[in-house]
C-alpha cells in the first residue's frame, strides 16, 4: 500500500504546447489513437490588454496514466517528464513537489493522478 | 561527462578562402567516456543522431531500443546525455515506430516505363543492381550526348541530402545541384546575405557550441532574444533547437517577437511586433536610424570593424518612425522600444524564413543583419556567434564545385546569370530558371532528373498549373528516392529507390557545432537503403576520387579526416566539439589567412557591400513595397481584400512529411487557414468551414480556423499538403490530390532581382465558403484494385503484411 502520494509538477509558465508528453505517453503505453494518458489543453488565446495575452498550455494526466510505474521502478523518469521539450515537468512525492511549489516564482500546477494517490 | 582531447594542429595557410573553411583550434571535447551501445532488459540500446528520414533540420540525440533476439526496432527515446538536445524529443520523432512499421513504406526498387508516368499499376520490381545499371546507362548516355549540364540533381530542405546530392552530380559531371522552391527562398538567401556582408554566417548564442552548455563559464544568457520571422519552437529553424529559447527565458532572457501571428513565444514576449507581412526591412531600417541617431550603436566596434558606416547612415536616414509605423502597421513606441532592446548587449536574433520569402529578401536580410553588427553583438557571449562546419565535415553544406569544374563549366549552372546566387557561396541552380528551362527546353533541354528526399509537387509547385510537374514530364528519364510513394514519384518518376529510416542506417550528423554518428541499430526493412549509401554506391560508378573509400565507413572516415579520427573512433567518442572561441575577428581566427577582421574584401563587416555593388545590386539596404499589397495594388485590393501569408509550422508534420502517420495526422487532419473573428464574421465563415482561398491567379480550399492571433487584414494558410489516402492517380487535382488543398497553387513562381526570394509570405487573396459539393477530394469513377498487377503497393510493407 502506497504511503505517500506521487504526482507531476508542471511549470506551465513554460509549457509551449508541443505535445511531446502526449506522444511519448501514447507510444510508451500503446494508447489507442484518440485516447490519452496525458492530454494537453489550450487556454486562450485572447487579448487581456494592450500588452498582455492569455495563452497557456497545460497538460492533464488522465486515468490511463500510471505515472510510468514500470519505468520508475527501474529508476527512470516517466516518459512525459523525460521528453518534455521545455523541461518543465517533474515527477516525485507530492510533499517534495509541493515544497518546491511553495516558493514558485512562475505559474505551476501540481497533479496527483489516480495512480499517484494513497491507496 | 566530456573528455578533452588535444589534436595535431595543421595550420595550412594554402587552403582556399571559403566562407566556411577553417582550421579548428587544437582541442576538441567529446562524449568519449559514455558507451555508444549497451544492453538493458533484453534490449540493445544504441546511441545515435536522428538525422532523417523521417526528419527535420535537427539530428536529435536518441537511444534506439531494439530486440536483443530478433534485432527488431522497439522504440526510440531521447538521449539525456546528449548536450545539444538533453533528452527531449518532438512528437514526430517519438512516433518513429509508426514510420518504420508503416504499411505504405516502400521496400524495393522499382521501375515504370516513362510513357506510363502517373499510372499507379505499371510498376515492376527490380534489384538494386538493375536499378543502378539503368540509372548508370541512361545518365551516362545523356551526359555523353548532351553534356552533364542537361541532368539536374535536386534535393529538398537541408538534411544530409544537399552535400551528397551535389557530390553525386559532380561525380557524373553535372553541376546542376538544385532545389525546386521559387527563389531558392529557404535559408539560402540569409546565408548568402551573411556571407556577402560579413564573410560568414552567424547564429544566436544559445550555448549550443559548448558541450557543457549553460554551465560554460564563458557563456552568458542573451539579455534580449529577437525572434524575427519564424516560430522556432516548431520549425527548429536552421538546425537550432527552438526550445533553447525557453531554456534562455528561464535564465533571464527577454523576448522581442517580430511576427504577423501571435505565437506562444509572442504571447510570452516583452514586446510583440505584429508587423504587416513583407515589411521586415522597413522595420529594421527604422530601428537602425533610431539606434544611430540616438547614438545607441557601438561606436568603437563600428569604427574598428565595420566598413561604410557613413553611407549606411545616409541610406537609413529616410526611414523615420512615422513612415515605418504607417508601412508596418506597428506603433511608433513599439519600434522605439525594439530599437532600444536591440542596442542592449548581449542581444541575439533568431531570424527565419519570413525574411527569405520576400522578393527583397537579400536587402531585408542585410537590414536585419546590420542591426546586430552596428550594436556589436557579433561573436559576443550571448550575442550572435560566427559558425562554420566543424573540421570542414561535409554533411551540411555542399562541396565546392571548383574541386571538379572549371570556371567556364561553372557558368553552365542554370541561373548562373544571377551573380548573387552564383558568387555568394551557395552553388545552387536558380530554381525559377531551372523550372522555366524544364518547361521550355531553352537555352538547352534538361534531359534527366535525380530527385532525392524531396517532394516538390507538394511543397514547391507554385502556380495554378504547376510547372514543376509539367517540366519534369519533359525529361526523358527521372529517378526518385523516397520512403513513401509521393505525388512527385507517382507523377514523374521512372525509377524509384526506397529509403530507409534513421534507426536503420549509418551516417554523420553535423550542423555547425559538433559531429555525431548516426549509428545503425537495426537492419533496414525490405531492401531499403539510406541516402548516403545510395549516393556512395552510385557515385563510385562515376568517379571514385570524389567518392573515396572501399567501404561506406571508410568514406565517412574521409569526411571527418580533419578531426584526426576515423568513423569508428567517432562512434566511440559519441560527439565531437571543436573548441569554441568568442571574438574570433579580434584574434585572427575569423579569416582563413589568419589576419584580423572578417573574411571580406575590406576585412570588415561591409555595411556598404562592395560585393553587392559588384553584382549590380544596391550596396545598401532599402525598403520596397511588396508588389502584391494593399498599397501597391489598391484596385486589386478592393476584391482581393486580405493579405495572405503562408506556411506556418505545426508540430504534427515537417513540410509534406508525416501525412500518413495516424497518430500525428489525427491531431491535425486537414490544412487550415487562420482568420480573425471579425474578418470571418464579415464573410459568414464559421470555425471549420471549408473555404476557397483565391488570389488573382488561382484558388485552393482549406478549413477556416478562427483566431485572434492574426490581424483582421491578414490570413495565414498552411502549406505542403497531399493525401496518402486519396487516389494515387491524378483525378484532376494532382496525384494523391496534392493540388486540391495546396496553397502553392494560389502563389506565383517568380523570384526577386537577385534570383532569391518569392512571395509566399506576402500576397493578396480573398476567402469565401466552398459549396458543399466542392469540398471532397476527387475520386476515380472506377477505382483500381489496391494490389492490382503492377500496383506499387505490391512493393510496400502493406503487401508483406497482407501476405
Amino acid at each position: 500500500m502506497a504511503e505517500k502520494a506521487y504526482g507531476l509538477l508542471i511549470n506551465y509558465e513554460y509549457c509551449t504546447g508541443c505535445m511531446s508528453c502526449e506522444m511519448a505517453c501514447s507510444v510508451e503505453h500503446d494508447i489507442p489513437v484518440g485516447q490519452y494518458g496525458i492530454k494537453m489543453v489550450e487556454v486562450g488565446p485572447w487579448q487581456i490588454d494592450k500588452k498582455n495575452w492569455q495563452l497557456d498550455y497545460v497538460p492533464i494526466p488522465t486515468d490511463m496514466c500510471d505515472l510510468c510505474a514500470g519505468r520508475v521502478a527501474k529508476g527512470k523518469k516517466p516518459t512525459c517528464v523525460k521528453h518534455c521539450q521545455s523541461l518543465c515537468m517533474e515527477y516525485g512525492p507530492v510533499d517534495e513537489l509541493a515544497a518546491k511549489m511553495a516558493t514558485a516564482t512562475t505559474k505551476n500546477v501540481l497533479y496527483v493522478p489516480k495512480a499517484g494517490t494513497v491507496a | 561527462m566530456t573528455l578533452r582531447i588535444d589534436i595535431p594542429h595543421d595550420s595550412d595557410s594554402s587552403k582556399e578562402v571559403r566562407p566556411t573553411f577553417f582550421n579548428e583550434p587544437p582541442v576538441m571535447y567529446t562524449g568519449g567516456d559514455l558507451p555508444w551501445q549497451w544492453e538493458e532488459d533484453g534490449m540493445i540500446c544504441t546511441r545515435s543522431a536522428a538525422w532523417s528520414a523521417p526528419g527535420c533540420h535537427d539530428g536529435c540525440g536518441v537511444i534506439v531500443y531494439t530486440d536483443k533476439e530478433t534485432g527488431k526496432f522497439i522504440k526510440v527515446e531521447g538521449d539525456e546525455e546528449n548536450p545539444y538536445y538533453q533528452g527531449r524529443l518532438c512528437m514526430r520523432c517519438l512516433d518513429v515506430a509508426e514510420a518504420i512499421y508503416h504499411p505504405d513504406r516502400l521496400l524495393y526498387p522499382m521501375k515504370r516505363d516513362p510513357k506510363d508516368r502517373g499510372k499507379s499499376d505499371k510498376w515492376t520490381r527490380i534489384t538494386w543492381e538493375e536499378a543502378y545499371d539503368i540509372i548508370d546507362e541512361k545518365f551516362t548516355k545523356i551526359r555523353d550526348e548532351f553534356g552533364g549540364k542537361s541532368i539536374i540533381f535536386a534535393s529538398g530542405t537541408g538534411r544530409v541530402t544537399p552535400p551528397i546530392n551535389a557530390r553525386l552530380g559532380y561525380a557524373l559531371g553535372s553541376i546542376q545541384y538544385s532545389y525546386f522552391h521559387s527563389g531558392n527562398a529557404c535559408y539560402v538567401p540569409r546565408v548568402a546575405a551573411a556571407n556577402t556582408i560579413m564573410g560568414c554566417y552567424t547564429c544566436p548564442d544559445f550555448s549550443m557550441q559548448f558541450p557543457d552548455r549553460y554551465d560554460n563559464p564563458e557563456w552568458v544568457a542573451p539579455k534580449n532574444i529577437f525572434i524575427w520571422g519564424n516560430n522556432p519552437l516548431i520549425a527548429n529553424a536552421d538546425g537550432n533547437l527552438g526550445h533553447w529559447v525557453v531554456d534562455c527565458m528561464k535564465r533571464g532572457s527577454k523576448l522581442v517577437v517580430v511576427d504577423p501571428r501571435l505565437t506562444w513565444l509572442a504571447a510570452r514576449a516583452d514586446l510583440w511586433l505584429q508587423l504587416r507581412p513583407g515589411t521586415d526591412s522597413m522595420l529594421a531600417l527604422a530601428m537602425s536610424k533610431y539606434i544611430i541617431e540616438e547614438e545607441l550603436y557601438d561606436k568603437e566596434f563600428v569604427e574598428l570593424w565595420c566598413y561604410g558606416f557613413d553611407e549606411y547612415y545616409e541610406a537609413v536616414k529616410p526611414y523615420d518612425l512615422d513612415w515605418a509605423a504607417e508601412v508596418t502597421w506597428l506603433d511608433k513606441e513599439d519600434i522605439i522600444e525594439a530599437a532600444k532592446k536591440m542596442a542592449e548587449q548581449p542581444t541575439a536574433v533568431q531570424w527565419g524564413l519570413a525574411l527569405d520569402m520576400n522578393l527583397q529578401c537579400i536587402t531585408a536580410s542585410q537590414a536585419v543583419h546590420n542591426l546586430w553588427c552596428i550594436t556589436s553583438q557579433v561573436d559576443r557571449p550571448g550575442g550572435m556567434i560566427t559558425v562554420h562546419d566543424p573540421y570542414n565535415t561535409e554533411v551540411w553544406l555542399p562541396p565546392d564545385p571548383r574541386e571538379v569544374f572549371t570556371p567556364q563549366q561553372e557558368k553552365e549552372r542554370i541561373g548562373s546569370t544571377y551573380e548573387m546566387i552564383t558568387n555568394s557561396g551557395m552553388v545552387q541552380c536558380q530554381a525559377d530558371s531551372m523550372i522555366d528551362q524544364l518547361v521550355t527546353g531553352r537555352p538547352f533541354k534538361i534531359h534527366a532528373a535525380w530527385i532525392q528526399s524531396t517532394n516538390p509537387l507538394a511543397c514547391c509547385a507554385q502556380d495554378p498549373e504547376p510547372r514543376v510537374e509539367k517540366g519534369l514530364k519533359n525529361c526523358d528519364f527521372v529517378v526518385g528516392v523516397d520512403c513513401f510513394m509521393t505525388p512527385t514519384l507517382m507523377a514523374n518518376c521512372d525509377v524509384v529507390l526506397p529509403l530507409c529510416f534513421y534507426p536503420e542506417r549509418e551516417g554523420l550528423r553535423s550542423v555547425w557545432y559538433y559531429i555525431q554518428n548516426t549509428n545503425k541499430a537495426c537492419e533496414p526493412m525490405g531492401e531499403s537503403k539510406d541516402d548516403f549509401q545510395i549516393n556512395w554506391e552510385l557515385g563510385r560508378r562515376w568517379n571514385k576520387d570524389l567518392w573515396p573509400g572501399e567501404t561506406l565507413e571508410e568514406y565517412f572516415s574521409y569526411l571527418i579526416q580533419e578531426a584526426g579520427i576515423t568513423y569508428d573512433d567517432s562512434r566511440k567518442l559519441n560527439w565531437i566539439y571543436p573548441e569554441f572561441h568568442y571574438f574570433k575577428y579580434a584574434n585572427g581566427e575569423q579569416r582563413p589567412d589568419g589576419g584580423l577582421g572578417f573574411n571580406t574584401i575590406t576585412g570588415r563587416i561591409e555595411l556598404y557591400s562592395l560585393l553587392l555593388q559588384r553584382w549590380g545590386q544596391k550596396p545598401l539596404p532599402y525598403y520596397a513595397e511588396p508588389p502584391m499589397s494593399p498599397y501597391s495594388q489598391p484596385e486589386l485590393y478592393k476584391e482581393y481584400n486580405l493579405v495572405l501569408t503562408t506556411g506556418a509550422r505545426h508540430y504534427e508534420s515537417f513540410h509534406s512529411e508525416h501525412r500518413q502517420m495516424k497518430r500525428l495526422r489525427s491531431n491535425y487532419p486537414d490544412p487550415r487557414f487562420e482568420i480573425h473573428p471579425d474578418a470571418a464574421a464579415e464573410r459568414g465563415i464559421e470555425e471549420g468551414d471549408w473555404c476557397w482561398i483565391e488570389s488573382p491567379i488561382g484558388r485552393c480550399r482549406e478549413r477556416a480556423h478562427i483566431t485572434p492571433i492574426v490581424d483582421p487584414r491578414v490570413v495565414q494558410a498552411d502549406h505542403g499538403w497531399w493525401f496518402p489516402e486519396a487516389d494515387p492517380e491524378d483525378q484532376g487535382e494532382g496525384c494523391f490530390a496534392t493540388y486540391a488543398r495546396n496553397i502553392n497553387v494560389v502563389l506565383p513562381s517568380e523570384c526577386g532581382d537577385t534570383g532569391f526570394g518569392n512571395q509566399s509570405k506576402c500576397y493578396l487573396c480573398k476567402v469565401y465558403k466552398c459549396e458543399l459539393e466542392e469540398i471532397a477530394l476527387p475520386e476515380p469513377a472506377n477505382p483500381k484494385d489496391r494490389f492490382a498487377e503492377g500496383s506499387f503497393r505490391n512493393f510496400t510493407l502493406e503487401a508483406e503484411m497482407e501476405a
